[in-house]
């Protein structure tokens, strides 16, 4: 039950006085309560749990993370390969 | 999908793999709170593939596992209560209470419905007034939010034939027991990164400076994981103790502030029993007194409820990282999912029925992220 997933808003609606949106789970779409984010609006990504939307996926930071990855592999690499010609020569 | 395939490719956890083999020069011993991170690691393989100085310890952070016995043999009294619509979380009906489980009261004609969020519960309370709807209000931070809607959007609605069962537990407490109790090996901690999406990350620095341990706001994806280890062990070697996260697309450090006012408005912090470990101080939240009307144990006097647990099962170390589950002489043989003897070989985020599901009988490499 704990295990959130995220999703992308496509709609957003009113449900009792209750903010609601559809979330597109990779090709599910479910009905997901979004009071608790009263900013997202649609095409944002948010992850869900118990239908519920806890909170806003943040383009910019998963972006920077990955980029994080990507030089952390680099960075060890070079550090090989300049050991590797410090052996060598 | 967008988020997640990225946090899966192979050949950057291969880097991220490397780097942890790199800096690691001792043996560390590392807990994952949550069972979502558990449940990852055994999926992955991730555990196997590390280097063999770093140990990843199960934590308690299991809804499932850690509700405690008597709530869920109240919940199997009250679901079997001729008028009752018993609502809960599907992962709720096969924990063994003392004689039965959720799943037999419905075959026994109990009205035992699963839903997926709880506000489907109060739509039911609202299609059948003549009937009493009631919710299996369990979990970490990360349910409580909608828990409490539920118990809201009910008391908007004027409804008085819905209640709810409420047994909540909170991560930070747990963190505290776990530090104190005398057998304690962990020496750094992953922290449940949606548990930190709602109420922040401020929760934890009192824990990094109290017992001088890393904390580390840790995702679930494979590559979450592996950064989270990450950075736990750079601390680690470096005799540092900080709150860090490596979550932040998902985590903000002041956490749902909309989210954190509904809980503080309808829960307040009580005393818990959890399974398997017993009672830790001021670690669950219980409905306010204003909400008392909505308390489904007030509503239905269950009487004397005798707990019996299992005296196989050994889940209560499994909880408290004493025991891999793989190391239970009933693993796989008296308890399977199909015939789980403890709450952790129930629920996917349960480590016992983790270590079942991803054969942990089978080798490293085949297993999850490509070597
Ligand atoms: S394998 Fe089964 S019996 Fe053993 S600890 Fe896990 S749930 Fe209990």
């Amino acid at each position: 039950m704990c295990l959130g997933i995220p999703g992308q808003v496509k709609e957003i609606y009113d449900m009792n006085g209750i903010r609601m949106g559809k979330v597109d789970f990779n090709g599910i779409v479910k009905d997901v309560c979004l009071a608790y984010l009263p900013d997202i609006t649609v095409g944002d990504y948010t992850i869900v749990h118990v239908g519920f939307a806890i909170t806003r996926l943040d383009e910019q930071s998963a972006l920077e993370t990955l980029a994080l990855f990507q030089s952390i592999g680099l960075l060890d690499e070079e550090l090989r390969s300049n050991a590797a010609e410090e052996e060598a020569a | 999908m967008k988020y997640l395939d990225e946090y899966r490719d192979p050949d950057l956890a291969q880097r991220l793999f490397a780097e942890i083999r790199r800096i690691t020069t001792r043996p560390w011993a590392i807990m994952e709170v949550c069972g979502g991170q558990t449940h990852s690691i055994i999926r992955n393989g991730i555990d196997q593939l590390l280097p063999e100085a770093i140990e990843l310890i199960h934590g308690p952070g299991c809804p499932v596992c850690v509700t405690p016995l008597e709530i869920i043999d109240k919940a199997l009294a009250i679901a079997s209560r001729p008028n009752v619509i018993f609502c809960s979380f599907g992962d709720m009906l096969r924990v063994p209470g003392s004689a039965k489980d959720l799943f037999r009261v419905k075959s026994e004609g109990g009205d035992v419905r699963v839903v997926y969020s709880p506000l489907d519960a109060v739509r039911l309370a609202q299609q059948h007034p003549d009937r009493e709807v009631v919710f299996f209000g369990i979990g970490f931070e990360t349910t409580a939010p909608a828990n409490a809607m539920a118990v809201l959007q009910a008391h908007r609605l004027g409804l008085r034939n819905f209640s709810m069962l409420v047994s909540h537990v909170l991560v930070p407490p747990a963190i505290s027991a776990i530090m104190e109790s005398p057998t304690n090996r962990v020496q750094g901690f992953l922290a449940a990164g949606h548990v930190c999406s709602v109420m922040g990350t401020w929760q934890y620095r009192p824990l990094v400076e109290r017992y001088h341990v890393p904390i580390v706001v840790t995702g679930f994806e494979p590559l979450d994981v592996l950064e989270g280890i990450r950075r736990v062990v750079l601390q680690l070697e470096a005799g540092r103790a900080e709150l860090d996260n490596a979550y932040e697309r998902a985590v903000r450090p002041e956490g749902n502030v909309a989210a954190q006012q509904v809980l503080s408005e309808v829960f307040e912090v009580t005393d818990r029993a959890w399974r398997g470990i017993g009672v830790i101080p001021q670690s669950g939240w219980r409905l306010r007194n204003a909400y008392r009307a909505y308390d489904a144990e007030a509503r239905f006097a269950v009487g004397d409820i005798q707990t019996r647990e299992s005296p196989i099962c050994r889940s209560g170390e499994v909880l408290q990282g004493m025991l891999k589950p793989n190391q239970c002489p009933a693993f796989g043989k008296e308890c399977t999912p199909r015939t789980p003897l403890g709450a952790t070989m129930v629920s996917s985020e349960g480590a016992c029925a983790a270590y079942y599901q991803y054969g942990r009988f089978i080798k490293a490499e085949e297993v999850g992220v490509a070597r």
